[in-house]
């Protein structure tokens, strides 16, 4: 799985780091970036998926290729 | 208005700025050697590699690098010169796009042939630019690709190149996230090279022979300095030879602002330092757009700072938390600090900042922030901690969120009048 974050959508609920807390760093006003790389690794996917359809304001995406 | 003064550093062998004064026309240009035929498509990607051009926007990211991404995608491609620039203390875009906008056009036409593009967009936001450009189309006449004046609100981010291909798709002239680059998705989806006006002013040169090394550049001189303006200079030389040879500097300086509002703050020792994009980014500065502005004895740097990083929290662009929260942060932290009213504890807060906040944002705008808080810290600790134990005289009484920083291109070298730094004729 491969994803993308929207920094400029991102709004700071902070699920994503709720559910993969080792893929989505928050800043100390709560908003995210990735923490590692865009590949997610397969033991991780379940919890990114998560992260994503939790999103409130769909900021991360699931790339192809 | 009087002139923007221009010149040429004496070991420089000018190709960008011109020794008279005056816009260049066609025949003009074609008699200095343009719109002569050269090298094209995979045959000028290779040259460009070769001559290792670097972007003169601010990233020097390696234009054969860019060139070959967008060649090697399938189907049509387009070209956006960009000359909208953002950088306050930068006026070298407008002085090319104004004065030498064949030359400009020259290059956008190469760099079309070299990514097989069959549209070009001349993204600009000076009107005086886009006339400019205008007319020289209509001298210039028929041509090998569409060439479309795009203009837009000035704008710091506006310049950024997801923000240009924003803008041209008809969006807000605001950044995007990364992936994709324009050379992914661009403009109408297309592979898109999206590349600065100096740049690709550096086309015609290498692609005719004329010129295939590119070994100098546009710095826009400003700041405490006698003579500030727009110079051609060769890289390798240092900072401080520039800044005596053509800017006439009257005393020791306290410091630079490098690459525009952009790379950081260094302090004398900038002096020393040669202008190369490795050792500058070594020394934790930058060259950035080629903009430096000189730091006089009357300037404070923490008063610069809090200036510079108001400026950057309210001109970002108001997408990412990250960067609308962090240059506010850090704006209050330095603007207290240059009040006298900051301590240790919002000093540790804004350390602690300079390291967490880099490379959250979706485009540079908050690194810009970062490099103004942590150069401050790192190269003017003595000032730092004067600040911190008493009122200083330089900045009591200062607006902080009003930009008295010394520009770029005041309009009278003997009065520079810093509340109207655009009032030069470039």
């Amino acid at each position: 799985m491969k994803i993308k974050l929207d920094r400029t959508m991102c709004d700071g609920f902070g699920k994503c780091a709720e559910h993969a807390p080792t893929v989505f760093s928050l800043d100390e006003w709560g908003y995210a970036s990735l923490a590692t790389s865009p590949d997610v690794p397969d033991d991780l996917e379940p919890a990114v998926r998560r992260a994503l359809l939790d999103c409130p304001v769909d900021a991360i995406i699931e790339r192809q290729g | 208005m009087p002139a923007l003064i221009t010149g040429a550093h004496p070991a420089a062998r000018p190709r960008l700025v011109l020794d008279g004064p005056g816009r260049e026309g066609r025949a003009d240009y074609e008699r200095r050697g343009g719109y002569r035929p050269g090298l094209e498509g995979q045959d000028l990607v290779t040259a460009v590699t070769e001559a290792e051009l670097r972007g003169r926007g601010g990233a020097a990211f390696p234009l054969g690098v860019k060139l070959a991404a967008v060649a090697g995608r399938p189907g049509e491609h387009v070209v956006v010169a960009n000359g909208e620039e953002g950088e306050p203390a930068s006026v070298k875009d407008r002085w090319l796009l104004r004065n030498r906008p064949h030359l400009v056009i020259d290059g956008a036409l190469r760099a079309a042939s070299a990514v097989a593009a069959d549209t070009v967009y001349v993204y600009v936001s000076d009107p005086a630019a886009a006339g400019s450009v205008r007319a020289a189309l209509a001298e210039l006449g028929q041509r090998p690709a569409r060439v479309e004046v795009w203009e837009v609100d000035p704008g710091y981010v506006a310049g950024e190149e997801t923000a240009a291909v924003n803008a041209i798709n008809g969006r807000p002239a605001k950044p995007s996230d990364k992936p994709p680059r324009p050379f992914e998705e661009g403009v109408r989806g297309l592979p898109t090279l999206v590349s600065n006006v100096e740049t690709l002013a550096n086309l015609p040169g290498i692609a005719t022979g004329a010129d295939p090394v590119t070994g100098t550049f546009l710095m826009t001189l400003g700041g405490a300095c006698a003579r500030p303006g727009l110079f051609e200079v060769p890289f390798g030389i240092t900072l401080g030879e520039v800044a005596e040879t053509l800017g006439g500097l009257g005393g020791a300086p306290r410091g630079y602002l490098m690459g525009g509002y952009f790379a950081g703050l260094v302090n004398e020792r900038g002096h020393a330092l040669p202008l190369d994009y490795d050792v500058m980014a070594a020394e934790g500065s930058g060259l950035g757009c080629g903009s430096v502005t000189v730091l006089g004895p009357e300037d404070c740097p923490a008063g610069v700072a809090a200036q510079l990083l108001a400026y950057f929290a309210r001109e970002n662009s108001g997408q990412c938390g990250s960067c609308f929260n962090g240059t506010a942060a850090m704006a209050g932290v330095a603007a207290a600090l240059a009040q006298g009213f900051a301590g240790d504890p919002e000093i540790e807060r804004l350390r602690s900042w300079c390291g967490s906040l880099p490379g959250r944002g979706a485009c540079g705008t908050l690194d810009g922030a970062v490099n103004i808080a942590r150069s401050l810290l790192d190269e003017f600790p003595d000032e730092v901690d004067s600040h911190l134990r008493g009122r200083c005289a330089r900045c009591a009484g200062t607006d902080f969120t009003a930009l008295t920083v010394p520009f770029a291109a005041v309009p009278d070298a003997n009065t520079p009048d810093r509340a109207n730094p655009e009032e030069a004729v470039l």
